[in-house]
């Protein structure tokens, strides 16, 4: 345990959560409790809200109702000034990466390390190629977002959400348009930043493989009926849950007509 | 429900949508004041930013400027000549050149060019960046979007908008000086000495103050837009142009109201 006064060892509690935009909801009476040092998957649909849900937790958007605790304090509830200092403590990757279009990938990664440490120069070059190469991109520091692929821009990203290396990650779709190799070593990768720096890792993903692989728990957005259908182990989801959506896809068998 | 209770709630709902529309506007400018005085702090404005629009609002506007602005006061020359010559009067288009670009075309050519090359620019690339997710990124990064965007337009703005006004008013007297030689036949000198004689720096200024009023009013509303864009590309397209819109109709009104202004002290 670190010296934090937080004890529990919940870092996201969701309680009671509604969301959605203007008037129509898109989620609602989710309650869930991400652990530290967990790597917990978001799934669902294509649009089921889970983009929605991802940027609700990291204070982007105010719910409909309910509330949302980070390290024990509610990002709802803060004013501005305190909600910036607690996204701060986050690294998030966008499903389209969000680089910045005016900045070359190594200045898009040294941004946050220029506007939040006194770091010198030097020492940011050295941060900024080694979180490059952390996504093997070390020989495209000098492209600009609009001369590299769509799964190149998704880790250029993630080696910007990495800069400062943050205790809380969040991950959207990170492994979509990557190769099944480089896919892997995502999944890698995701992994040794829990077991090396204990980060906390929320991801929404497609990839069966890769759920089964690092998630330690999912939770399951079903969009029929609004809110989540089940929370847990995906492997256990898979074999033992009663809720026939839950089941059909995990078990990918959703054409089979369950 | 009776049909008078309906209408009432109507048009309460119609009010609350028209006042929430005016509020966004009055949050915008809040942000971009909360965000002044980061100006003053190590590392408040982009410089890099702030070339980079500097050269976009500044130097290379400047060539576009001083035509437009030629060709305003050549035509600006002719008409005065078309009324002047009627009463023998053709020296007086020196005084009627000079005041109507210092006082108006000046600034408001340059307002209107900039409203095309910069106001527009601004919009299109905030709503870019918003269909990017680039401003949620900047926000969970921590960092004011307002701020961090706004700033290095604005200050690139407030530079050279009065700038490129005072070379826009010296192409606008020459182009008037043009048709009053060439085609009215007053001697270059004669025409020369009598703009000299009766133009004064303080018109100049107030001419110049109007185009810093100007350079406000086209970046916000083009920063404005930009970030009410939605996400899409109709949406990147719809606010630039809004943008344009919204820049002409208030760079006008306070043209207007700065011209009756400027009648109670005497300009
Ligand atoms: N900015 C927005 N304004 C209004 N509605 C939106 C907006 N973004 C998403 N939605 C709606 O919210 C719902 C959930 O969208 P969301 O992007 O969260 O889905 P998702 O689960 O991430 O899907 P995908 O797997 O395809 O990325 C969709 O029905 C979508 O129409
Ligand atoms: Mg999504």
């Amino acid at each position: 345990m670190t010296g934090n006064a937080n004890l529990s060892s919940d870092v996201i509690e969701v309680r009671d959560l509604s969301i959605g935009y203007g008037k129509r909801t898109v989620m609602e009476h989710l309650d869930f409790s991400i652990r530290r040092g967990e790597i917990f998957g978001l799934l669902g649909g294509s649009g089921c809200g889970k983009s929605t849900l991802m940027k609700h937790l990291i204070g982007l958007y105010r719910p409909q109702k309910g509330d949302i605790r980070i390290f024990g304090e509610s990002i709802v509830a803060a004013p501005p000034e305190r909600r910036r200092e607690m996204m701060r403590r986050f690294g998030v990757t966008y499903q389209g990466g969000a680089l910045f279009g005016s900045l070359t990938l190594s200045e898009n990664v040294a941004l946050p390390l220029q506007e939040f440490t006194d770091y010198p120069p030097e020492k940011i070059d050295r941060i900024v190629r080694e979180k490059l190469a952390l996504v093997d991109l070390a020989d495209f520091g000098n492209y600009m977002p609009a001369e590299i692929s769509g799964g190149m821009k998704k880790r250029a990203g993630l080696a910007r959400a990495l800069a400062l290396d943050p205790e809380l990650l969040f991950f959207d779709e990170p492994s979509a348009g990557l190769d099944p190799l480089a896919s892997a070593a995502l999944d890698r990768l995701i992994r040794s930043l829990r077991d090396k720096l204990g980060a906390t890792v929320v991801i929404v993903t497609h990839e069966l493989d890769s759920i089964f692989s690092i998630a330690d728990r999912v939770i399951m957005l079903d969009k029929s009926v609004k809110t989540a259908a089940a929370i847990g182990d995906p492997r256990e989801l898979k074999e033992h849950s009663g809720n026939a959506w839950v089941k059909s896809f995990l078990n990918r068998d959703g054409l089979k007509g369950a | 429900m009776k049909n008078s209770e309906i209408f009432l709630i109507r048009v309460r709902r119609r009010l609350l949508d028209a006042a929430d529309k005016c509020v966004l506007p009055l949050e915008f400018l809040g942000a971009v004041a909360a965000a002044l005085p980061s100006l003053f702090r190590k590392k408040g404005l982009r410089l890099r930013e702030f070339r980079y629009y500097l050269a976009l609002c500044g130097s290379k506007s400047l060539p576009i400027v001083l035509l437009i602005s030629l060709l305003m006061g050549g035509v600006l020359g002719i008409q005065a000549a078309l009324q002047l010559t009627k009463f023998g009067a053709e020296i007086f288009t020196a005084d009627l050149v000079g005041f109507s670009v210092l006082k108006e075309f000046g600034p408001l050519m340059v307002a209107i060019i900039l409203t095309g090359r910069a106001g527009s620019a601004f919009a299109a690339e905030l709503g870019t960046m918003k269909v990017n997710e680039e401003i949620s990124a900047l926000e969970t990064m921590g960092i004011r979007p307002v701020g961090y965007l706004v700033l290095p337009k604005l200050v690139a703005m407030l530079l050279a908008m009065p700038v490129l006004t005072v070379f826009g008013d010296v192409a606008g007297i020459f182009g008037g000086m043009a048709i009053g030689v060439s085609v009215l036949d007053i001697p270059f000198a004669a025409y020369w000495s009598r703009t000299i004689d009766v133009l004064d720096g303080i018109t100049m200024l107030l001419g110049i103050l109007k185009s810093v009023v100007f350079s406000l009013l086209i970046t916000l509303a083009g920063c404005f837009y930009g970030f009410q864009s939605t996400s899409d590309a109709q949406g990147v397209g719809r606010s630039a142009t809004q943008a344009v819109v919204a820049s002409i109709f208030w760079v006008i009104v306070a043209d207007a109201l700065l011209t009756v202004l400027y009648s109670f002290i005497g300009y």
